[in-house]
């Protein structure tokens, strides 16, 4: 089923690039989009939020040699991530609908094969095969932003890919010495994420202790895509350029990628290390919120403001998973969530303007309520998440965050992110000053009231603003076994696998069928 | 039935809000209109009701929960109300005076084309307002707490199309939001000491097994949330520019209801504050300190509606002052007249607005009283009762907070707030003069008219209210020599659940500061008519020869223009200059430094790159050797 979900959207795409008729291909997307949303919906009859063990996943032999394995597996940290990719998938092709008007199969081509990797990554429980995932999503959106997108594409395309890769780099070495380290404890290679987590790894409280070595590859690498602060010059550009249906897959959930490494790798692998430089980086984290915040002040292009709200907000992130307790956790990762919800629509609402006028200059609008009103108090809804304002789902995630931080007692990340919390009002509103209200701008003029196709788009983000804010427990549930067993045993992090469901290879079968439930990877060979 | 009647309370306005919020775009004032009236009335005689049932069961409160919000390992919060006598008194005000504002805005908002916009808007207002009343715990009260800021961003912002109002829709949004965050630390820091946010918990297990200075700290930083909403000294100066509102909003949010949130949360709370004296001592003196500076600002304000603004941040200052005494009820009870003069004050400054087609100078005005005679009837209720003349209800609750200062021994706190009485006495006198009595000094072409029955009801009720309104709350000292001795009925009602401080004093100095403050009132009231009425010259020298004064009252002390230039402009350029100096110079810059090294490399690989197939799988052995080799040495 898992499978499923990875490589349907590859079949689609290889059957859409045969497509010519660009009429025809967009409903052939719009048909195959929705399908696999529906169909991605079906986990939720599967899916057992009782218990934090690995489910409903398949896992053979890939290259035995080096211990690679083609193993994906769902668990409460990445459920809601694999529904919100294939939410992702129908709303961006709607729209992309009369936004891409050239090379349309070659678009949606690009579209699906960007899900079928970011539905890989969260999904596989292979290094080797996460690394390969995530890798592998830079290449659409690099075509996606470089062919689609507006004037400085291909400089941003490449400032995004260079950005992306050069921590990537710092992954692959991360995973490369992991994988050396089973060797050396187990005898076996392997780089299955669970062998990983029975490591232990040496530990000093020095910079060039081997843990510490290795958590810096993996936390560069995650923070890169986060994205972090000094590392985030990347993101503005790639947003302001991409076309909209990129953006807000960019902003929902390539960031996510590297906040879901975190929960993933850097948290459970390196649990000294993450006390070491826990409270460092929620500092640095405080100061990205900050940071984020009042560059999003000074931005006169919406999208790049919405951007830099974007690294403010998954600073956030960082600050709750690295309070290191069950608020911190809760909040950061709920606010992985809000902040894909939020940013999203921001950004779909901002293509659906572009679509009109061609312009991202805040100053070229002005007193576009007037105009557009059913626009206007729809991005000021979705805005209201962002702002965290109670009963939506952004208030739920920053509280936690926030309450996360001042039970660790991270008093400078605390009143760092204070600020945050006013000036990230102050740019939200001050955004919606400049481009809803005052009199009516000449540009303003040309626009027009929302087509039935871009309520459809928006109406769902408007209903999950408020339905994370008011039923953050029926978003939860999902998550809370998963959280609560991360941050209780992150000290010997394991997991198992739930045998219902799961597809395992004859060897792995034989194996956990002899020794009930404790799953063993080892193998003849090795390299 | 409790149970029904509260969901009747709290769900009419909501789906009044949402009826009208999908119909927006009809201008069709009479639907919208009466859809907007009709949910609040239902939601007032739901109140009535609670009320009603309390007043003859005597039962001290319940709960209602209606379901689970979140459940944090030991963070529990759910949609739960507490229905006490305090919460029902607040409930049945706010959903009163709400219905009444609801009538008047049906004749005020006559000529707009978005009626059904704003009456969404407004009974989403009323609807966060009775949550934060409502609520049986902070976290759902802050719910309520932020939704009214939300409501009071739209609504004076309504008129959006306009730049300036929409701005301070945004600053008051964003003043508050300061505030906001003294809201959530103090949410954090009880969460921390009581490992629960529900009243009932925070006020029982207060004392003993907590950190007393965590508490102190918690209500420091709760009545920054209040220093916000309440609009106190520093955070006040968004209450003043939030009169760009309809009047009718003014009236609702900025006088009678929202702005006293603040005070409804100390007195909530109050088994806490107790435990923070210096918290208590500070409150104290930042409300006495507000009342006196707003009340000198009001006195050269020539907008009528700034001139009822600054004098309901003067009146908040009161009720803070109260509150900071220990007089909890003394606070409630000044909140209770005050939603009801002032609502009233407003509503008639919105009558002589609509009147005059929008004009709000009151240079402007003058001898509106031939002409406005109901208006001016109504207004001149308000003004005595603004002012505490005997026996309007000013006069009770004012006294009552007067003396709880005197008898508290606080005289610097007394001799603030009682001559803030009388720069009250004054500038609303002044006010009062000018729109209504000398001579007319319309501009040519306006012909004022007095409202319909939509306009008048509303008045009526609360020029009533406003007179009546202080016998809820006789003095000891008068009622026993009425008859019957007609007792405290507020003190009595809230007895339950609000700590009732005695304040030690002679009946003589009692008497006297009753007697003596309000001959003093009588005489500044006089002594203004005469001025402005027969002297006028002498208003002119007098205004002349201090003129810098006037001016920098006029500009209400710069403050706003300060603020704008030296904290919000700075912000902006500091914003600026980061972004250009950090983000786009350092950072970017270093980035394309090292692609200009990386250049260099490149031209060296380029050669490598001859196109010789064999030479590329030579580099490729080459790498796959050195890759396996360094996993080994590793």
């Amino acid at each position: 089923m898992l499978s499923a979900l990875i490589f349907l959207p590859l079949v689609f795409a290889l059957i859409l690039v045969f497509i010519k008729n660009p009429s025809l291909c967009r409903k052939g997307a719009a048909f195959c989009s929705v399908a696999y949303f529906l169909f991605s919906l079906s986990l939720f009859l599967f899916f057992d939020s009782q218990t934090e063990e690995l489910q409903l996943g398949e896992r053979f032999s890939w290259f035995p040699a080096l211990g690679i394995e083609y193993f994906v597996a769902v668990d409460g940290l990445s459920f809601w991530f694999v529904i919100l990719t294939a939410f992702l998938l129908p709303v961006c092709v709607g729209a992309s609908w009369n936004l891409i008007k050239e090379k349309v199969s070659a678009f949606y081509c690009c579209l699906f094969l960007m899900i079928t990797s970011v539905m890989g990554t969260f999904l596989a429980m292979d290094t080797i095969l996460f690394y390969i995932f995530f890798e592998s999503s830079l290449i659409p959106l690099y075509f996606i932003i470089g062919i689609w997108g507006s004037k400085e594409r291909i400089y941003a395309a490449f400032k995004f890919f260079i950005y992306t890769a050069f921590g990537s780099l710092f992954l692959l070495a991360g995973l490369v010495a992991l994988m050396h380290l089973t060797l050396q404890s187990t005898g076996e290679m392997s780089a299955s994420l669970l062998d990983f987590y029975k490591l232990e790894l040496p530990f000093e409280a020095s910079l060039l202790s081997t843990q510490n070595v290795l958590f810096f590859c993996f936390f560069l690498a995650f923070a890169i895509k986060l994205p972090f602060v000094p590392f985030h010059t990347w993101l503005p550009l790639a947003h302001v350029e991409a076309p909209a249906p990129g953006s807000a897959v960019l902003a929902a959930v390539i960031l996510k990628m590297g906040a879901y490494g975190f929960l993933r790798f850097v948290l459970p692998l390196f649990p000294q290390s993450v006390e070491f430089f826990a409270s460092s980086i929620c500092f640095l984290a405080g100061v990205g919120i900050f940071y984020g915040a009042l560059m999003a002040l000074a931005q006169k292009n919406i999208k790049k403001l919405v951007a830099y709200s974007s690294v403010s907000h998954m600073a956030y992130v960082l600050l709750g998973l690295f309070s290191l307790n069950e608020y911190g956790l809760t909040g950061g990762y709920y606010q992985m969530l809000t902040h894909a919800v939020s940013s999203a629509g921001l950004f779909l609402l901002v293509g659906i303007l572009y679509e009109r006028t061609q312009s991202l200059n805040i100053s070229d609008y002005g007193g576009l309520a007037k105009k557009m009103p059913i626009l206007a108090i729809n991005f000021v809804i979705i805005s209201l998440s962002a702002i965290a304002l109670p009963s939506t789902g952004g208030f739920i995630s920053e509280f936690f965050v926030l309450m996360g931080s001042f039970t660790a007692r991270n008093w400078g990340a605390l009143f760092l992110a204070l600020w945050g919390v006013i000036f990230g009002a102050s740019y939200m509103l001050y955004l919606i000053h400049r481009v809803f209200f005052g009199s009516v701008s000449v540009l303003s003029q040309k626009t027009s009231l929302l087509s039935k196709r871009e309520m459809g788009i928006i109406l769902p983000f408007v209903f999950l603003v408020f339905g994370m804010g008011l039923f953050p427990k029926a978003f939860l549930k999902y998550s809370t076994v998963s959280l609560n067993h991360l941050q209780e045993s992150r000290e010997n992090y394991n997991l198992n696998i739930k045998t219902k469901n799961f597809r395992l290879g004859q060897k792995h079968f034989s194996l956990i069928s002899d020794m009930s439930g404790t799953h063993n990877t080892r193998r003849q060979g090795g390299l | 039935m409790m149970k029904i009647a509260l969901m009747a309370l709290l769900l009419a306005p909501l789906i009044g809000a949402l009826i009208n919020g999908f119909r927006w775009k009809k201008p069709d004032l009479k639907i919208a209109g009466f859809i907007g009236v009709t949910s609040c009335f239902i939601s007032f005689l739901s109140a009535g009701f609670l009320f009603l049932s309390f007043l003859s069961q005597k039962k001290v409160d319940f709960l209602v929960s209606f379901f689970e919000w979140l459940n944090i390992s030991s963070f529990k919060v759910s949609f739960s109300f507490l229905v006490d006598p305090l919460s029902v008194l607040m409930l049945l005000l706010i959903t009163g005076v709400g219905f009444l504002i609801h009538v008047f805005s049906l004749y005020y908002m006559s000529h707009d084309d978005r009626p059904a916009k704003y009456f969404s808007y407004l009974n989403l207002f009323i609807f966060s307002m009775l949550v934060l009343v409502s609520a049986d715990n902070l976290f759902l009260m802050f719910l309520g707490w932020e939704g009214v800021g939300l409501c009071s961003y739209l609504l004076i912002g309504f008129w959006f199309t306009d730049k300036q109002k929409a701005a301070a829709g945004m600053k008051a949004f964003i003043v508050n939001r300061i505030g906001d965050v003294g809201f959530l630390l103090g949410m954090f820091l009880l969460f921390q000491e009581f490992a629960s946010l529900q009243f009932d918990v925070l006020s029982e297990g207060a004392p003993g097994s907590v950190h007393l200075s965590a508490v102190k700290w918690a209500c420091f930083f709760l009545f920054m949330g209040v220093i916000g909403k309440s609009a106190q000294i520093p955070l006040y100066i968004w209450l003043p520019s939030a009169m760009a509102g309809p009047t009718p909003v003014s009236a609702l949010i900025h006088a009678a209801t929202m702005v006293t949130a603040g005070i409804y949360l100390i007195v909530r709370m109050h088994s806490l504050f107790i435990l923070a004296p210096e918290v208590l001592t500070l409150i104290s003196w930042v409300g006495a300190m507000t009342a006196m500076l707003a009340a000198f600002i009001a006195c050269a304000q020539s907008d009528i509606k700034k001139v009822l603004a600054y004098s309901t941040v003067s009146q908040l200052g009161y009720m803070c002052v109260a509150a900071g005494l220990g007089a909890f009820t003394a606070s409630l009870f000044h909140l209770l007249t005050h939603a009801f003069f002032k609502a009233l004050l407003f509503l008639t400054a919105g009558s002589v607005i609509h009147a005059l087609n929008g004009e709000q100078n009151i240079y402007n005005m003058g001898g509106l009283r031939k002409k406005l005679p109901f208006t001016w009837l109504c207004f001149l209720i308000g003004f005595l009762a603004l002012i505490g003349l005997p026996p309007f209800s000013g006069f009770f609750s004012k006294d009552e907070i007067l003396w709880s200062a005197l008898a508290s021994g606080q005289f610097a706190v007394f001799s603030l707030i009682l001559l803030t009485a009388f720069v009250t006495a004054f500038y609303m006198s002044r006010l009062y003069i000018l729109v209504f009595h000398g001579t007319s000094r319309l501009k040519s072409g306006v012909t004022p008219h007095e409202g319909g029955f939509f306009a008048k009801f509303p008045l009526g009720i609360l020029a009533t209210l406003s007179v009546l309104g202080g016998f809820i709350g006789i003095p000891h000292l008068i009622s026993e020599y009425l008859p019957g001795h007609p007792p405290h009925l507020l003190a009595e009602y809230l007895k339950p659940i609000v700590i009732q401080k005695q304040f030690k004093g002679t009946h003589l100095a009692e008497g006297i500061l009753m007697i003596g403050s309000s001959v003093f009132i009588l005489s500044i009231v006089l002594i203004s008519f005469w001025l402005y009425l027969k002297r006028q010259k002498t208003v002119f020298f007098l205004k002349k020869k201090n003129q810098t004064v006037f001016d920098a009252l006029e500009a209400a002390l710069g403050v706003d223009s300060f603020c704008y230039s030296k904290m919000v402009r700075p912000v902006l350029n500091v914003s600026y200059d980061l972004w250009w100096g950090v983000d786009v110079k350092m950072i970017q810059g270093f980035i394309i430094l090292i692609q200009k090294k990386l250049l260099v490399l490149q031209e060296l690989f380029e050669s490598a790159q001859n196109g010789k197939t064999q030479s590329y799988i030579l580099f490729m052995l080459l790498g796959l050797i050195i890759c396996t080799l360094s996993v080994f040495l590793f």
